[in-house]
C-alpha cells in the first residue's frame, strides 16, 4: 500500500489547511494580546505580526483581575473533581462488574439513563438543592456535580470487565478483602481506563462555565472561564486586554495538553471505543 | 452452606494454600457466613456514586418534572397549577422562537458534525512524519473553554476583523459582512464556532472507528485491484457505521444544548435570532425568575433529546 508522492504532498496540503482552520484564532487572538496600546488593531490591512510585542496588556490584566487566583480556583477545582471523580466511578464500578447481590441491574439501567438527562435541564433544581444545601460561592459547591459522573462509572466498569476472574479470586485466597482488591489488584491493571476518564473529566471540569456562572456570586471563587467572560464584560472589548486575558487561560491546559497529549488523543479514542 | 465450606477447602488444597494462608481465607469467610456486613459490601461501593449522581441528576430531574407543573419564583412558595405551564408555552412566541433556532441548528450542525470529521479522521489516520502534532493541532478546540472559544471567534468575526480582511482581500465578498449584527447571519455564525470547536472531537471517534477495522480487509481489496476511492466507500463508511451513530446521537444532545456560545457572542441577539432553547431557559429562569415556566420548558427539551436520541439510534440500527 505505497502512496504516491503526489498523493502525499496533497495529504500534507490538506493537513495544512485545516491546521489553519484550527490554530488560524488562536493565532490571531495571540497578536492581538501582543499588540501594544498604540497600535491600532482594527487597521486596514490588519497585521498580523505585532510591530513591537509587549507584554503590558498581560500585566494590566493582571493588575486588574486576580487570574491568578482563577488559575487557583480553576486547578484546585479541576484536581480535587478529577480525584473524586476516578475514585467514586471506579467504586461504583466494581461491584457493577464484579459482584451480585439484590438490584444490580435495577441501580445500572438507572444510572445509564441518568447519563441521557442535559444539565440545562437540571439547572434550576440543582441550583435550589445547592442553595439549601450552603454550597453557593465555595469550592464544594463548585466540585460536587463533577464528583461522580455515569458516564466514568460505564467506563470503569467496562475496563473491569475485562480483567480475568482468576486473579481476584486468588487474591481473595490470599486473604485480600474486597477493598484490597480494588486498591492493590484492580486498579493498577486498569491505569489506561483511569486516564482516559481523567482526561475527559479534566476537560469537562476546567471548561465548564454555566454551572459556576450559577452558583456562583462572589468573584473570588471565581474559575478562568468566568475571569474571561467577566474581563470580556469589565473592559467591554478593549480586545487587547480580552485576548491577553484568554491567551492566559489558555495556557495551562495547552501546557497539560502538549505535556500529556498521547492520553488526551489515545485516551479519547479509547473512551469512544469503550464506551 | 457446609458443601459450598468443603469444595472451598479442595480449591485451596489444590493450590497448595499455606497454613496462614488458609487461616486468612477463613477470617475473610467468617463474616459472610454470618450473612451481615458482606452483604452490605457492594452497596458500600456503590454509595458514593449514588448519592453525587441521585443529588445531583436524579432527583433534580424528578423535581424539575414536579416545578414544571407549578408557579414558582423562588420567593413565594410554589403553587400548583397543572398543566398552565406548558399552555403557555405553546402560545408563547418566543418559545416557538427558540425551539425554531434550535431545530435550525441541528439540522445543520448534525449533517456536519457527521460528515465532514469523517474526512478528518481519513486525512489523519496514515502514518506520517508530523501526524501527531497535527492530530494535536486538529484537537486543541475541544479542550479551550466554551466561553474563550465564543471570545475568541467573536473577535475574528468583527466588523473590521480578520475573516472581513479575507473575505474582502479575496474578492469573495464586496462588502464586510456583518456576522453577528445581522439577524440574517448571526445563527450561522454561531453554529460555525460550534461547527469548529467539534470537529476534532469527533475525529477522534471516528479515528478509534477507523483503527478497529481489521487491516486484511484492505490488503484483500488491493489485490483484488479495488481502488482507493472503492476501498473507502465500500470497507470503511459500512464498518465505520456504529461510530457514525455515536457521533450522530453525540453532535445531537450537543446541538440542542448550545449555550455558552450564543451567551458570550450574541446574548441571543440580534432581534432574538439566535436565542436557543436553552438561552431561552436560562433566561426565564434567572433573569426573569419564571422557575416553574423554565423548568416545564427544560422537560421539553428533555422529551426532544430522548425522540431524538432514540430515532437516531433507530434509524442506525435498522439496516444493521
Amino acid at each position: 500500500m505505497k502512496a504516491s508522492p503526489l498523493a502525499i504532498i496533497l495529504r500534507y496540503v490538506g493537513l495544512l489547511c485545516v491546521a489553519l482552520l484550527t490554530m488560524g484564532p488562536f493565532l490571531w487572538l495571540l497578536s492581538t494580546a501582543l499588540k501594544s496600546g498604540s497600535e491600532n488593531i482594527f487597521a486596514y490591512p490588519p497585521s498580523l505580526l505585532p510591530e513591537q510585542p509587549t507584554l503590558e496588556n498581560f500585566s494590566r490584566v493582571l493588575e486588574t483581575q486576580p487570574f491568578v487566583l482563577y488559575l487557583k480556583n480553576s486547578v484546585l477545582v479541576a484536581l480535587l473533581s478529577v480525584t473524586a471523580n476516578l475514585m467514586f466511578a471506579s467504586l461504583a464500578a466494581y461491584p457493577l462488574a464484579r459482584m451480585e447481590f439484590r438490584g444490580k441491574n435495577l441501580i445500572f439501567v438507572v444510572l445509564l439513563s441518568s447519563m441521557m438527562i442535559p444539565f440545562q435541564l437540571l439547572m434550576i433544581p440543582v441550583y435550589n438543592i445547592a442553595i439549601s444545601l450552603g454550597l453557593q460561592n465555595s469550592y464544594l459547591g463548585l466540585l460536587l456535580p463533577h464528583a461522580c459522573t455515569a458516564f466514568g462509572v460505564f467506563l470503569m466498569r467496562q475496563a473491569f470487565l475485562g480483567i480475568p476472574k482468576a486473579l481476584e479470586e486468588s487474591a481473595l485466597l490470599e486473604g485480600l478483602n474486597r477493598v484490597q482488591i480494588w486498591w492493590y489488584v484492580l486498579l493498577p491493571l486498569v491505569k489506561p481506563s483511569l486516564a482516559t476518564l481523567a482526561v475527559f473529566s479534566f476537560i469537562a471540569v476546567w471548561g465548564d462555565f454555566l454551572w459556576p456562572l450559577i452558583i456562583l456570586d462572589d468573584p473570588s471563587y471565581y474559575t478562568l472561564p468566568l475571569g474571561v467572560n467577566r474581563l470580556a464584560n469589565t473592559f467591554s472589548m478593549d480586545w487587547r486586554l480580552v485576548a491577553a486575558g484568554a491567551v492566559f487561560s489558555i495556557l495551562p491546559i495547552l501546557a497539560v495538553f502538549l505535556f500529556s497529549q498521547k492520553y488526551f488523543i489515545e485516551g479519547a479514542m479509547r473512551g469512544a471505543v469503550k464506551g | 452452606m457446609q458443601a459450598n465450606e468443603t469444595s472451598r477447602g479442595e480449591i485451596g488444597g489444590n493450590l497448595r494454600v499455606t497454613g496462614a494462608s488458609w487461616q486468612r481465607m477463613r477470617q475473610w469467610r467468617m463474616p459472610r457466613a454470618a450473612g451481615g456486613f458482606s452483604a452490605l459490601v457492594p452497596y458500600l461501593f456503590l454509595l458514593p456514586a449514588c448519592a453525587i449522581i441521585g443529588a445531583f441528576v436524579l432527583y433534580p430531574m424528578l423535581h424539575a418534572i414536579m416545578a414544571s407543573l407549578t408557579d414558582y419564583n423562588m420567593i413565594t412558595e410554589p403553587e400548583f397549577v397543572g398543566a398552565d405551564n406548558y399552555r403557555m408555552l405553546l402560545q408563547d412566541p418566543f418559545f416557538w422562537n427558540s425551539l425554531k433556532n434550535t431545530m435550525l441548528y441541528l439540522v445543520v450542525v448534525v449533517p456536519v458534525l457527521v460528515i465532514a470529521p469523517i474526512f478528518l479522521a481519513l486525512l489523519v489516520n496514515r502514518s506520517l512524519p508530523g501526524i501527531k502534532l497535527f492530530r494535536a493541532v486538529f484537537y486543541l478546540p475541544v479542550i479551550t473553554s466554551l466561553v474563550v472559544t465564543g471570545l475568541i471567534w467573536k473577535w475574528v468575526y468583527e466588523e473590521q476583523g480578520i475573516l472581513n480582511y479575507f473575505l474582502l482581500s479575496t474578492g469573495i465578498t464586496d462588502d464586510p459582512v456583518a456576522f453577528l449584527t445581522d439577524p440574517a447571519n448571526a445563527l450561522f455564525s454561531v453554529i460555525a464556532v460550534t461547527v469548529w470547536t467539534g470537529l476534532g472531537y469527533y475525529m477522534v471517534i471516528y479515528l478509534a472507528g477507523l483503527q478497529s477495522i481489521p487491516r486484511h480487509l484492505y490488503e484483500a481489496a488491493e489485490v483484488e485491484g479495488v481502488s482507493k476511492w472503492r476501498q473507502t466507500l465500500f470497507i470503511t463508511i459500512p464498518l465505520l457505521k456504529p461510530s457514525i451513530a455515536v457521533v450522530a446521537v453525540m453532535s445531537s444532545i450537543a446541538a440542542m444544548k448550545v449555550f455558552e456560545e450564543v451567551y458570550v457572542m450574541t446574548q441571543g441577539g440580534p432581534l432574538d435570532s439566535t436565542k436557543t432553547l436553552v438561552y431561552f431557559i436560562y433566561q426565564s429562569a434567572f433573569e426573569e425568575f419564571e422557575m416553574g415556566y423554565a423548568a416545564a420548558a427544560g422537560v421539553v427539551l428533555f422529551l426532544l433529546t430522548l425522540v431524538l436520541s432514540l430515532v437516531n439510534l433507530f434509524l442506525l440500527r435498522k439496516d444493521r
